[in-house]
C-alpha cells in the first residue's frame, strides 16, 4: 500500500470483500478429489486459491488474518449469502461461479480505476477475476446449450440461487462504487451469458426482506454455520497455537 | 528428438504407429538391434521409434500406475483442506492437491503417447485391473498426517522418480523431470509443516510423532517387494525404465530420512535401525511384507473407500462430460462465441 496506509482502510468493507473470497473459496476447496474431470480438479482449485490469495490480503488489512477466519462465529462474518451457498451438482457450482465473478468483476474494475485505499489490490485481482468470469461463461454454456439433461440441471441452478444475487448490490461502508450502475449492467451481462447458453433469465424475486444485504449484517443461511464448525475446529482445539 | 538409431528404424516405417507392417522376421531383428542399441548408448526412446511390446506394456502399466496414485493421492491430502489450521497451510495444501491432479494430466498424456487413452486407463482404475500406490490406502487421522505425507511419502516418491528423470523413454523422462521440481518444494513444505508441529505446544509435537510412527512403514514400502521377490526389476532395469533397485532405493531413502528425523525433534517407530559403520548405511528393521501384500490384494484400510470415491467423482460428472461433448458438436467449426475447437473439424452441425 502507498501513502494511504492500511490504517486508513474501512475494516468494514476489506471484511466484506475478504470474507467473499474466503467462503467462496472454501466452498471451491470442498471439490477437491470431486471434479467431473481432471482438467476442473485443476480449474476448481486454482479459482479457489486465487481467491484465497484475496481473503488473505484483504482480512490481513482488517486485522490477523488467522484470527477473522477462525475465530469469529457465524454472526462476524460479513460475506454474502451467495457465496456460502453448498456447492450442489457442478451445474450449481458454476451458477454460482457466475453470478458471483461478473459482480466481483464489476466491482474490482471499479475499484482499481478509482484511487480508493482498495485501488492497488483491486488491479491485481481483476486479472484473476476475469479468469473465473471466463471459466464460469464457458461452462454455462457449455451446460445450457450441451444436453437435455445439462440444459435442465442448469436451469434449475440459475434459478435456485437467482433470489441470493440482490444482496450484492446492496452498498457497503467504506466502499465508494456505482451500485446502481453496477446492477444493470450485471443483469445485462448475466442476461448477454444465459441467453446464449439457451436459458431464460429467472423471473423470481431477487431479494426479499431477508436476504436484501443479510449477508453483509451477519445474517446467514443455515449450511453456512456448518462449514464453519468444519473450517475451525482444528485452530479452535488449540487455542494459542502456531503451525 | 528421435535418436539416431531410433530414425534408422521409424524411416522404415513410414506410417509411424509403431508397429511393424509385416511379421518379417528378419526386419524385427533389425528393429530388435537398432532399440537394443539406442537403449545402451541411453540415447531416448520417441513415441514414433519401434519398440519391443513387452517394452511398451511395461511402460504403460508403469505410467498408468504412477497416473493413478497422482489422482487417488489427492484423497488422503483433500481430506484436511476443509480443516487446515491456517490460511497459509490451507493455500499450500490446495496447491499441492492442484499439483496432483497436474501431475495426473502430464503423466496420462505420456502414456497416451504409447497408443492407449485416458479414457481407458480410467476405466481401468475404476475396475481394478490397473493399481496405485498402495500408501494412499492409508487414512489422513490428523493434520500432522498431512505433514508427514509431504516429508516421508513425497520422499519417498521423489528418491523413486529422479532417476526416472533419465529413463530410456523420452516422455516419461520428461514429465518426471517436471513433476521432481514440483514435489521437491512440497517435500519442503511437509518438512516444515512437520517442524512447527515438533516444536508447537505438547500436543502438537505429540501429533507429529503419532503421524510419524504411522507413516514411516508404509512409506518405506512404497520402494516395492525386496529385490528377489521384484518380478519387473530385471526386465526393466536392462531396458533403462529403472536405474535402481527396490533395496538400493530404501536403503537409500532410510539414509535421508534419519539425520532429517533428528533435526525435527521425532524418533522413527523401529528399533532396530542403527548405523553400520562397515557398510556405511543404517540397518533397519524387517518390514512387515504380509501387510504389504493385503493392502496391495485390496485389503488395506481405505482401498474401498478410495476408488469408491473415485467411481463416484467420475459417474457423478458423466452428465458433465456429456454436455460438453454435444457442446463441442454443435459448435465446432463455427466461430462460435466460446472460440471452441476441436480436431474434428469435418464434422457436421449436430
Amino acid at each position: 500500500m502507498t501513502a494511504t496506509g492500511p490504517a486508513t482502510v474501512p475494516a468494514t468493507a476489506a471484511l466484506a470483500l475478504g470474507d467473499d473470497a474466503l467462503v467462496l473459496s472454501h466452498r471451491l476447496g470442498e471439490w477437491a478429489g470431486h471434479a467431473p474431470v481432471l482438467e476442473e480438479e485443476v480449474a476448481l482449485a486454482n479459482i479457489a486459491l486465487d481467491l484465497l490469495g484475496q481473503a488473505r490480503v484483504l482480512l490481513s488489512l482488517a486485522g490477523d488474518e488467522d484470527e477473522l477466519a477462525y475465530l469469529r462465529e457465524e454472526r462476524a462474518f460479513r460475506n454474502l449469502q451467495l457465496v456460502e451457498q453448498p456447492n450442489g451438482d457442478f451445474a450449481h457450482t458454476i451458477a454460482r461461479q457466475l453470478y458471483f465473478s461478473t459482480y466481483q468483476l464489476l466491482l474490482h474494475t471499479e475499484l482499481a480505476a478509482g484511487n480508493g485505499p482498495f485501488a492497488p489490490l483491486a488491479a491485481k485481482a481483476v486479472k484473476e477475476i476475469a479468469y473465473h468470469r471466463d471459466h464460469a461463461e464457458q461452462w454455462t454454456l457449455r451446460l445450457g446449450d450441451g444436453t437435455e439433461d445439462s440444459h435442465e440441471r442448469m436451469r434449475r441452478a440459475s434459478e435456485a440461487l437467482w433470489r441470493f444475487t440482490g444482496e450484492m448490490f446492496q452498498p457497503v461502508e467504506g466502499l465508494d462504487a456505482d451500485w446502481a450502475g453496477m446492477e444493470e449492467r450485471w443483469l445485462e451481462s448475466v442476461r448477454d451469458v444465459l441467453t446464449r447458453a439457451t436459458l431464460t433469465v429467472p423471473e423470481g424475486p431477487r431479494t426479499g426482506a431477508w436476504s436484501a444485504g443479510a449477508g453483509r449484517q451477519g445474517l446467514h443461511t443455515e449450511p453456512f454455520g456448518r462449514m464453519l464448525a468444519e473450517m475451525q475446529h482444528l485452530h479452535r482445539s488449540h487455542p494459542g497455537a502456531s503451525w | 528428438m528421435a535418436t539416431a538409431a531410433a530414425q534408422r528404424t521409424a524411416g522404415t516405417q513410414p506410417d509411424g504407429d509403431g508397429v511393424p507392417d509385416t511379421a518379417d522376421t528378419a526386419d524385427t531383428a533389425a528393429y530388435q538391434r537398432a532399440f537394443d542399441a539406442a537403449v545402451a548408448a541411453d540415447e531416448r526412446v520417441e513415441p514414433r521409434d519401434w519398440m519391443p511390446d513387452a517394452y511398451r506394456a511395461t511402460l504403460v502399466r508403469q505410467i498408468a500406475q504412477h497416473a493413478h496414485s497422482e489422482i487417488i493421492g489427492m484423497q488422503p491430502e483433500a481430506n484436511w483442506i476443509t480443516r487446515a489450521p491456517s490460511l497459509r497451510r490451507k493455500a499450500i495444501l490446495m496447491a499441492k492437491v492442484q499439483d496432483e491432479a497436474g501431475h495426473g494430466l502430464y503423466l496420462y498424456s505420456a502414456a497416451e503417447t504409447l497408443g492407449t487413452g485416458r479414457d481407458e486407463l480410467l476405466d481401468k482404475l475404476h475396475s481394478g485391473r490397473q493399481k496405485y500406490s498402495s500408501i494412499f490406502n492409508y487414512p489422513t487421522l490428523t493434520w500432522a498426517d498431512v505433514g508427514a505425507i509431504g516429508w516421508l511419502v513425497d520422499g519417498a516418491a521423489i528418491t523413486n522418480q529422479v532417476p526416472l528423470c533419465r529413463c530410456s523413454y523420452g516422455p516419461y523422462a520428461r514429465a518426471m523431470v517436471r513433476i521432481c521440481k514440483e514435489e521437491s518444494f512440497h517435500q519442503r513444505q511437509g518438512y516444515e509443516s512437520l517442524l512447527a508441529l515438533s516444536k508447537g505446544t505438547p500436543e502438537q509435537h505429540a501429533m507429529a510423532q503419532d503421524a510419524v510412527d504411522r507413516w514411516w512403514w508404509p512409506s518405506l514400502m512404497m520402494f516395492g517387494p525386496p529385490d528377489d521377490e521384484s518380478q519387473h526389476s530385471a526386465q526393466s532395469m536392462e531396458w533403462k525404465i529403472k536405474r535402481h533397485s527396490n533395496d538400493e532405493l530404501r536403503q537409500r531413502f532410510v539414509d535421508i530420512c534419519v539425520p532429517q528425523a533428528e533435526s525435527l525433534g521425532l524418533t522413527l517407530p523401529d528399533p532396530d535401525l542403527r548405523w553400520n559403520e562397515e557398510r556405511g548405511h543404517y540397518d533397519f528393521g524387517v518390514i512387515d511384507w504380509t501387510e504389504f501384500r493385503d493392502v496391495l490384494k485390496g485389503n488395506g484400510p481405505c482401498n474401498e473407500q478410495r476408488i469408491t470415491q473415485r467411481r463416484r467423482a467420475h459417474d457423478e460428472g458423466a452428465w458433465v462430460r456429456e454436455a460438453a461433448a454435444a457442446y463441442a458438436a454443435k459448435h465446432t467449426g463455427t466461430a462460435g462465441a466460446a472460440g471452441h475447437k476441436t480436431h474434428e473439424t469435418g464434422a457436421a452441425r449436430a
